[in-house]
């Protein structure tokens, strides 16, 4: 608690005190020495607890402000007095302040906790300037400087490691406990913690462009895109306010004059402005998405607004990009079928006429080959059929059909999915080795799930059909569309878009890199693997910080979870509201309800809405 | 242009909304959003009469909730 808010606290525990020892003294008739005694005791703690309401209700009416909250409670606890009901009216104010000083408290809480999980925000550098190292702020260091991050110390730039190694710990930017192990010649991230040893490293950009720079303008940035629902109850509460108090005043006036009793109906019009305060509806909404948003940060889900979330809620599309999202996007052998020589020897002739070639696929089999690649000459890489070379005297051709065709080796028609690489060892065919991506951990879960809760879900890819189609079976998506151009993919969005039913939204995951168009025309673009991808922050409404495929079930499962408490919220804190009403109106209510159903209802609310911090 | 500025003592989640309209039915305001969440206020509006409406929302702010400073 902060200094205002133990103040207030204090004011309320002495309050309570004095309004305690109020209610044992007996009420006495009007006007005797006893009666203003009592009064005398409920003045004081009414005054103890509310000037501070009383104060502002006053200038607030200066302004021209009226319906405004404090000059409602002051009218309720006034009436409530003048009418002789002083306990009640001494119990509105300090129950008010009650539920004031929680909701400080609670949302003082938040708001910490948020800033805690994202407190990535680098203090300084130690920069090496003439070999002198000085502590200097982490704007001030100029790209191509070298800075030195000593061990427990946050990375405070962007930059490749020129000296040293060492584990970094990614949790508060990717929600990865696990470390990452960098040495010379790695790119790190600023925002990362060095955990064990003394790194040198070469800053490749200013402080303003670095990753944690990226990050924090787009936590920061996040609380200017409202939820639709959020806009909405503060509509709502606009016209509220007035249509309680003018129910309060009709309430007043119009059935006593056909029945009587005054004093009866002007109670229950003061109950009703002790429920006007559209206080817990306001302050829980925000509130829940504010922790839903704060809550997902922490796991390395960036979210750049409320409405985002929102959207991906009523999700019922979602379109994924293959390559890099739905698969690892990193190429790797996954079979090695010789013919007449043993799968090593393919393995290894192939890898030494593909080494001087600087494609993925080559490079992925020079890779599973191993140490022991004998040399090559003549090495000639013939476009669009594959490459030649002699190795140990013999003439090794590996590339396509077409290739095999060409040298009349003919070869046999391979049977799984994937890059095929044919090789031939002078002129007879050899074997065959196929290359493909692998699918990402959790991916066929993930889609599954969305599945379940009944979105369809689509694949676009610009790979070739058979090895698509594959994939997509494998992962169990619901439409694959293959063979398509990069601008192909933002005219098939549009047209998913144009499908999509009504009232749900599209979603696209990509991985940011050549696909910013699509996540831009989605209704909630996701980027994944955003660390390290500017493209990726920039582009998305939410940004995945690391490649994990399972975290786009649980940012679904965070916007499920958020709305559910907002909905929850809004039915609760409206129907005992309207409920306290109507008793009220009918003569079975008394400020005590409406106390409860301002306060507590709020109390209540906020707790609720805490929840969707987390997991 | 578009800026944000810090609010400091903005106790009430209504008062927040009720700052946010105000500012949005400003003359030259083209987007302005009030957060309790975050305790920000960011406005949009044209670069010339920029200071002048920032001068204006400033006195919404203090209109709804006396106690509220903006730091500019």
């Amino acid at each position: 608690m902060n200094k205002k808010q133990k103040n207030s606290l204090l004011r309320i525990i002495i309050a309570a005190i004095i309004f305690a020892a109020g209610l044992f003294i007996p009420e006495g008739e009007q006007f005797a020495a006893i009666w203003f005694v009592r009064l005398g005791v409920f003045l004081a703690a009414y005054f103890t607890v509310g000037w501070d309401i009383l104060w502002r209700a006053i200038r607030n009416i200066a302004h021209g402000q009226v319906f405004d909250e404090n000059f409602l409670m002051t009218i309720a606890s006034v009436g409530a007095m003048v009418i002789g009901e002083y306990s009640e009216g001494v119990a509105v104010m300090i129950f008010y302040q009650v539920g004031e000083l929680f909701q400080s408290v609670a949302v003082g809480k938040s708001r910490k906790n948020i800033a805690d999980m994202i407190d990535i925000n680098p203090e300084f550098a130690n920069v090496e300037r003439g070999g002198v190292i000085s502590e200097v702020e982490p704007d001030e260091v100029e790209t191509g400087e070298i800075i030195v991050v000593k061990p427990g110390e946050k990375i405070p730039l962007d930059g490749e490691v020129i000296f040293g190694a060492s584990g970094l710990n990614t949790s508060a930017l990717t929600g990865e406990s696990a470390p990452r192990e960098v040495a010379a010649g790695d790119e790190v991230i600023s925002g990362c913690i060095n955990i064990n040893g003394l790194l040198k490293i070469r800053v490749s950009r200013p402080y303003s462009d670095s990753t944690v720079a990226k990050i924090l303008e787009l936590v920061e940035n996040s609380s200017e895109s409202k939820a639709k629902t959020e806009n909405f109850i503060t509509r709502f509460a606009r016209v509220y306010t007035p249509i309680v108090v003018i129910g309060a005043l009709l309430l007043a006036v119009i059935p006593p004059l056909f029945v009587g009793g005054w004093g009866e109906w002007i109670y229950r019009a003061l109950t009703f402005l002790v429920v006007s305060c559209p206080c817990a509806l306001v302050i829980s909404v925000p509130l829940s998405y504010f922790g839903g948003i704060g809550g997902a940060s922490r796991r390395g889900i960036m979210i750049k607004g409320a409405n985002y979330l929102e959207a991906l809620y009523s999700a019922k599309t979602f379109v994924f990009d293959k390559t890099g999202t739905l698969t690892e996007g990193s190429f790797e052998v996954s079979e090695t079928v010789p013919s007449g020589i043993s799968e090593n020897e393919l393995l290894t002739y192939c890898a030494a006429a593909e080494r001087f070639s600087n494609h993925p696929i080559a490079r992925s089999i020079v890779e599973a080959a191993g140490e022991n690649i004998p040399d090559a000459e003549n090495a000639e890489e013939i476009a669009g059929y594959g490459v030649t070379a002699e190795v140990s005297g013999r003439k090794i051709s590996a590339g396509n059909i077409r290739l095999m065709e060409k040298i009349g080796a003919g070869h046999i028609e391979p049977g799984s999915i994937g890059t095929v690489v044919h090789t031939a060892i002078d002129g007879k065919y050899a074997g065959y080795i196929v290359i493909s991506d692998k699918i990402k951990k959790g991916a066929a879960d993930t889609v599954s799930a969305l599945k379940k809760a009944g979105a369809k879900t689509v694949m676009l890819t610009g790979d070739r059909k058979a090895t698509a189609e594959a994939v997509s079976k494998e992962i169990g998506i619901d439409e694959c569309i293959a063979e398509l151009l990069p601008d192909g993919k933002v005219s098939k969005v549009e047209e998913l878009y144009a499908a999509k039913p009504a009232k749900s939204t599209l979603v696209y995951v990509g991985d940011g890199m050549n696909d910013a168009p699509s996540l831009a025309r989605a209704d909630v673009g996701i980027a994944m693997g955003g660390l390290g991808s500017d493209a990726a922050i920039e582009a998305a409404d939410i940004v995945l910080m690391n490649d994990n495929v399972n975290h786009i079930r649980t940012t679904v499962n965070i916007a499920r979870k958020t709305h559910r408490i907002v909905m929850e919220n809004i039915i609760f804190a409206l129907g005992v509201k309207v409920l306290v009403l109507a008793l009220t109106a009918f003569g079975f209510g008394n400020m005590w309800a409406a106390v409860f159903a301002d306060v507590g209802v709020s109390v209540i609310a906020i707790i609720n809405a805490m929840r969707a911090m987390k997991n | 242009m578009k800026k944000s500025f810090k609010l400091i003592d903005l106790d009430c989640a209504n008062c927040a909304a009720k700052m946010e309209s105000a500012i949005n039915k400003l003359e030259g305001v083209k987007s302005a959003t009030v957060s309790f969440m975050s305790q920000k206020l960011t406005i949009e509006a044209d670069d010339e009469i920029f200071d002048e409406v920032v001068k204006k929302a400033v006195d919404c702010i203090k209109k709804v909730e006396p106690d509220c400073t903006v730091k500019i």
